[in-house]
Order: structure tokens, then C-alpha cells, then sequence
């Protein structure tokens, strides 16, 4: 994983750690913080590409209005990673492709 | 509909209009139940304000403490309140879906209030799908919940008194910007100035923007104003590498791996328009907002809507009609409301905190090229389509939104038009030579977010106890 776009954390108020693991590299993030969060200060890009033309993309609102941060989240493909808390022993890979919005989803 | 958990009021979004109504309906003694798809209340402004992450208070400043006491006010409140439930649908009977915990709900309402906020505009610019390419508001979200600072060399672009605040917010965080790009066209300010009166009356706005902007300077970062032509271009791995822009006669480049872009913010209008409530065709602001009465009741009878998601105002407006919305739902609900006196000295302060509104949005009415993009920038960035294709579609008859879904699939995709519904409706007024309001916007159906078939499924179970969790 190119830790080179890596976004940095600042000094923070006291909070769990939670081990989870980003596209097979075991990382730590906080409790409450969404999977988006740690996934862009893992320095992970781009975390998904197109189903149309394959290219790179990467979180863009981090307020669930454009689904640019579909993941994979624990097997569950498409999901929003910027609406998702981390949680202990998550695995999170990049999304490649697909069209449809989750596996099994409407 | 038997068996459904009934509410006299039900509230979606816990920003500062859904918190102050919450406060005012409990204090009224309203059944209410609350509900935010985000962990924690606040919304936008005062995200994650229950457990503020950033040991350095100064460096959201303390606009974002205020929303400590609204928070308060909730908490102190006798009503349901459930975080992480995402609303998906809406009925014409009074009864809502919201999912939780991979479970889903069905409640009955007698009133629902929309506090559901804003959205940032879509801003289509070549280069905008780029990774590394976020909005200032997402940045600002990585702030607030996670204390997170972007990757450097950063530079931020667009118009706005937000991009002013979180620009500040960053660099009193000690991030290095490299530059700020302000696109406010040069014409906005003749047009502004017109709309001076107001501002004066809001002088206090006004002074926090003239502060924001002499922080700016005294930090030392380079301030590109009046550009246009703002381009970003990617590297050999396909990530974000640079950006250029023009300013007067001279093309500009800088190097960045991180390029914040804002355009102002817009209503979130998504669940009212699959409700199918009305909406009209904002000119001033370029946007489409709901259609109200003035005592905030929509095209649906029960049906009301206050904060952001109504009109933009900002937080204080938003908290104010969130109280003065709640208090017209509570006498139609038969209750006894505030005194009149009361109400009116709301109505004055509103009308207060609303004067500067003209000025700002004459002066912060984006450029051109992000409203009517051309050539191939991309516009429906889930599907890929440009502004071009959009275009085109005109000359093959298209003649609205919802049939550019049929010819190139724009707005099929998982955002469901949120970021790309305003440009195409533009685009095609433009060609057509009509008006946003003539063309009209996609029809939006439920579900307005994914829900799975397990969570569709624990629909048709009563819940253990008969209530909702
Ligand atoms: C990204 C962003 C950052 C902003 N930052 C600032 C700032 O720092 N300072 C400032 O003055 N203004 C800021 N604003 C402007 C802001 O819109 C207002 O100041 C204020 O937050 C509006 O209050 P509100 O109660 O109307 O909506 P919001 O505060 O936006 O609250 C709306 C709430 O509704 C919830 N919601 C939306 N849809 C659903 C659904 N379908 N189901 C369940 N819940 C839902 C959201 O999760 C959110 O919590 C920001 C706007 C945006 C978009
Ligand atoms: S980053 Fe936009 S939906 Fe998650």
C-alpha cells in the first residue's frame, strides 16, 4: 500500500484503538470513525475503479451523497465506506468494478 | 396501517433545525422520535460535537462549540432518538422506513419534519473525479470526526464562505496550502454590491468573512483570485498530480496531492422529491428547493421542512425555524404553542439572520463553467457521461432528465442524480434554449438508499417487544 498519500492524524482526544485490516496490511484506527477515514489515513488510493471505464477513484464527500467510497467491507461488496464505523478485526478491500450497489442489494 | 408504532411527530436529522425542533416538540409534549443516519447528532456544522476529537480547540473555532448546548438540549429531551438509521422511503399514509443495524422499521407519523440539511454543489470541472480530488466539506468532515488533515502539497479552489472558514480551519491545524484558487467571478461583486443594504444589516457575517479572509493572509498563503479555467491533471498512476487554472493572461500549474474544491452548498432534496412534494427552480442560488408556505408546511399537509434542507440559511436560521416550524406543527396538532410575542421576536430574528442572503448569493454565484460545464468534462461521474454527451442528447430529442436516463444512463447510478441532477437539467435548458424550471429534474424513487433484501425482510417481523429499538 503506497503510504505516501497518507492523511495525517493530529493530536486527538483519548480514544480505543481498533485493529483492521486494509487490502491485506493490518492497520490501527480509532473507535467511532468511519472506514473512509481510515482507509485515506492508511494512504490507501484509489479505493475502487469504475464500472464503466476502470479507472481509480476515491472518497469524495464523506457525507453519503456521491458513493465514490463504495468498498468491499467485510465480503459485503459496494458498500459505503464514508456511512460504515470501523470495527474490530474488519477487512477492507478495494472495489473493483461493479455496478450494483452491494451483493444482495436492491 | 395496525400495529405500527405511532408518533405525533417524527424528525429526520439532528442537525441544528431537526435538534431545536426535537427540544421545542418534547417541551411541548409531542411523541417524538428522532432519527440520523450518522452515529452521533450534530449534522453538518456540529459534526461529531458530542465527542469532539480535536484536543486543539481553536482550530474549528468556537462557531463549532456552540452547537455543545443544542446538543444538550436533545439530550435533556423526553423522545426516541436513533443514530445510524438511514431513511429510505416515505409514504402518502404517514408511515416511513428508515434501516438500523441492518434491521428495518416501519413507524407511523401524524407530522414529519425534513431537517435533512445540504449537500456541497456538484462542482464538474475536467479532472474532478480524479483520486485526490475532495470536497472542502469532506475535508472538514476528516477534521471533525476523525482529526485528520489532508495530504500535502494541498490546494484548495472554488467561491464560497465556507471554503473562506475551512481554508482557515486547516491552516490554524498547521497544514501547508500551497494556494487558494478563488473562481468568485469578477462581475459577482457590481451585482453584490446592489444587495449592500442586507449586508450591512448582517454586518456580523460580514465581519467574520472580512476576519477569515485577513487570517488568510497573515498565514502567508498564496490567494489566486478571480481565476477561471480550472483544471485538474493526473499523474502516470492515474491519481491527482496538479492543477491549473488561468488568472488575467497567465496559466497557472501547481503541484498538489490534494485539491479541495467548493462551489457553496445546496438543499438536500432527495426524500422530498421521491415523497413527490414540490420543488421550484431557484435562479439567485442555482438550485432547487422545496416549495413551502411561509409557516413551513410542504405540498404534503403533514408534511414539513425546515434548516438547510428547506433554502440555504445556515446554521442559526436553521435553528430558528426548526423552532418556529415545531411550534406551528404543535397547534395544528391541538396543542397549546408558544405565546405570539414570542413567535414574532423568532420571526424578527430570522428575518435578520436572512438579510445578508442576497448579498452572498449574488457574490457566491459560481462560475459558468462549473454550472454549464462543457466538452468532455465528466457530469454524471457514477456513469461517466460528459457534458458533451449530455449535451448531444438534444439534437437526438431529448427533451428532460428522466428520458437522459433511457439514452446514456445518467443518474442510474448509485447516487441516484445527487451529483450530477442540477448540471443536467442545466445542460439540457441550455440546449433547448428553455429555463431549469421548464425542463424540470429526475423523478426520484424509493428506496433513497441501498437497502439490502435481509433488511427488507426484518420488515415484515414484528419487533421482539412490539416497539421499534
Ligand atoms: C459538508 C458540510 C459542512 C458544513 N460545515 C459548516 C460549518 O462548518 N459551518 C457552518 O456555518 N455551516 C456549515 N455547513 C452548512 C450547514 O448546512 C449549516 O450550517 C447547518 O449544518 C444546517 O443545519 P441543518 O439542521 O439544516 O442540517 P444539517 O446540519 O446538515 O443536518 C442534517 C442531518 O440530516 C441527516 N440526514 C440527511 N438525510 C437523511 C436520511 N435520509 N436519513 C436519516 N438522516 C438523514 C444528516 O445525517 C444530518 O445529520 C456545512 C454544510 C455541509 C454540507
Ligand atoms: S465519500 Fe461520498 S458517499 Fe462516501
Amino acid at each position: 500500500m503506497a503510504a505516501d498519500f497518507s492523511f495525517n492524524r493530529l493530536p486527538c482526544n483519548e480514544r480505543a484503538e481498533v485493529e483492521i485490516t486494509i487490502e491485506g496490511h493490518k492497520v490501527i484506527a480509532l473507535e467511532g470513525e468511519t472506514v473512509a477515514a481510515a482507509v485515506m489515513h492508511s494512504g490507501l488510493r484509489p479505493t475502487r475503479t469504475t464500472a464503466v471505464s476502470g479507472t481509480g477513484r476515491a472518497p469524495y464527500c464523506m457525507m453519503g451523497v456521491c458513493f465514490e467510497c463504495l468498498m468491499n467491507i467485510d465480503g459485503k461488496p459496494n458498500t459505503q465506506a464514508c456511512m460504515t464505523e470501523v470495527s474490530e478485526g474488519m477487512v477492507i478491500t478495494v472495489q473493483q468494478g461493479a455496478r450494483e450497489i452491494g451483493g444482495d442489494r436492491l | 396501517m395496525t400495529g405500527l408504532q405511532q408518533y405525533d411527530l417524527v424528525i429526520l436529522g439532528a442537525g441544528p433545525a431537526g435538534m431545536a425542533s426535537a427540544k421545542e416538540a418534547s417541551e411541548a409534549g409531542l411523541n417524538t422520535l428522532i432519527l440520523d443516519e450518522q452515529p452521533r447528532a450534530g449534522g453538518q456544522i456540529y459534526r461529531n460535537i458530542g465527542r469532539p476529537i480535536l484536543q486543539n480547540r481553536s482550530i474549528l473555532g468556537e462557531d463549532y462549540y456552540v452547537g455543545e448546548s443544542l446538543l444538550a438540549g436533545l439530550a435533556q429531551a423526553s423522545l426516541t432518538h436513533i443514530s445510524n438509521a438511514t431513511v429510505w422511503e416515505v409514504t402518502g399514509d404517514n408511515t416511513l422506513c428508515f434501516s438500523a443495524e441492518g434491521m428495518s422499521r416501519q413507524v407511523g407519523f401524524k407530522k414529519l419534519l425534513l431537517a435533512t440539511g445540504a449537500q456541497e454543489r456538484p462542482v464538474p470541472f475536467p479532472g474532478w473525479t480524479l483520486p485526490g480530488v475532495m470536497t472542502c466539506g469532506a475535508a472538514q468532515i476528516l477534521l471533525k470526526s476523525s482529526g485528520l488533515t489532508p495530504v500535502e502539497p494541498l490546494v484548495i479552489a472554488g467561491s464560497g464562505p465556507l471554503l473562506l472558514l475551512i481554508a482557515c480551519q486547516l491552516i490554524r491545524a498547521g497544514v501547508r496550502v500551497e494556494g487558494i484558487v478563488e473562481t468568485t467571478p469578477t462581475a459577482n461583486y457590481g451585482r453584490a454590491l446592489k444587495e449592500i443594504g442586507g449586508a450591512i444589516k448582517g454586518w456580523r457575517h460580514l465581519l467574520k468573512g472580512m476576519r477569515m479572509l485577513n487570517e488568510i493572509r497573515r498565514s502567508g498563503v498564496k490567494f489566486y483570485k478571480c481565476a477561471t479555467e480550472l483544471r485538474a491533471e493526473p499523474g502516470s498512476d492515474g491519481n491527482l498530480a496538479s492543477v491549473s487554472f488561468r488568472k488575467g493572461s497567465t496559466l497557472h500549474q501547481l503541484e498538489c496531492q490534494t485539491l479541495l474544491v467548493h462551489q457553496g452548498v445546496i438543499p438536500n432534496t432527495q426524500l422530498g422529491r421521491a415523497i413527490g412534494l414540490e420543488h421550484q427552480w431557484d435562479e439567485v442560488q442555482q438550485c432547487w428547493k422545496p416549495t413551502l408556505l411561509e409557516n413551513g408546511c410542504s405540498s404534503h399537509p403533514d408534511i414539513f421542512i425546515a434548516g438547510d434542507s428547506a433554502g440555504i440559511g445556515g446554521a442559526i436560521v436553521a435553528e430558528i425555524q426548526g423552532r418556529t416550524v415545531t411550534n406551528e406543527i404543535v397547534q395544528q396538532l391541538g396543542l397549546k404553542g408558544k405565546k405570539d410575542s414570542e413567535i414574532d421576536s423568532l420571526r424578527k430574528e430570522l428575518a435578520d439572520q436572512l438579510a445578508i442572503r442576497p448579498f452572498l448569493d449574488y457574490l457566491y454565484r459560481p462560475l459558468d463553467m462549473f454550472l454549464r460545464p462543457q466538452g468532455e468534462t465528466i457530469v454524471c461521474r457514477c456513469e461517466e457521461v460528459s457534458a458533451t454527451e449530455i449535451r448531444g442528447l438534444v439534437k437526438q430529442g431529448c427533451v428532460g432528465p428522466n428520458q437522459t436516463k433511457a439514452f446514456c444512463r445518467s443518474g442510474m447510478g448509485p447516487c441516484q442524480g445527487r451529483q450530477c441532477g442540477s448540471t443536467v437539467t442545466a445542460l439540457l435548458a441550455d440546449e433547448l434554449g428553455s429555463n431549469p424550471s421548464d425542463v424540470g429534474y429526475y423523478n426520484i424513487r424509493f428506496p433513497i438508499k441501498p437497502v439490502t433484501l435481509g433488511e427488507l425482510a426484518s420488515l415484515s417481523q414484528p419487533a421482539q417487544d412490539g416497539t421499534v429499538k
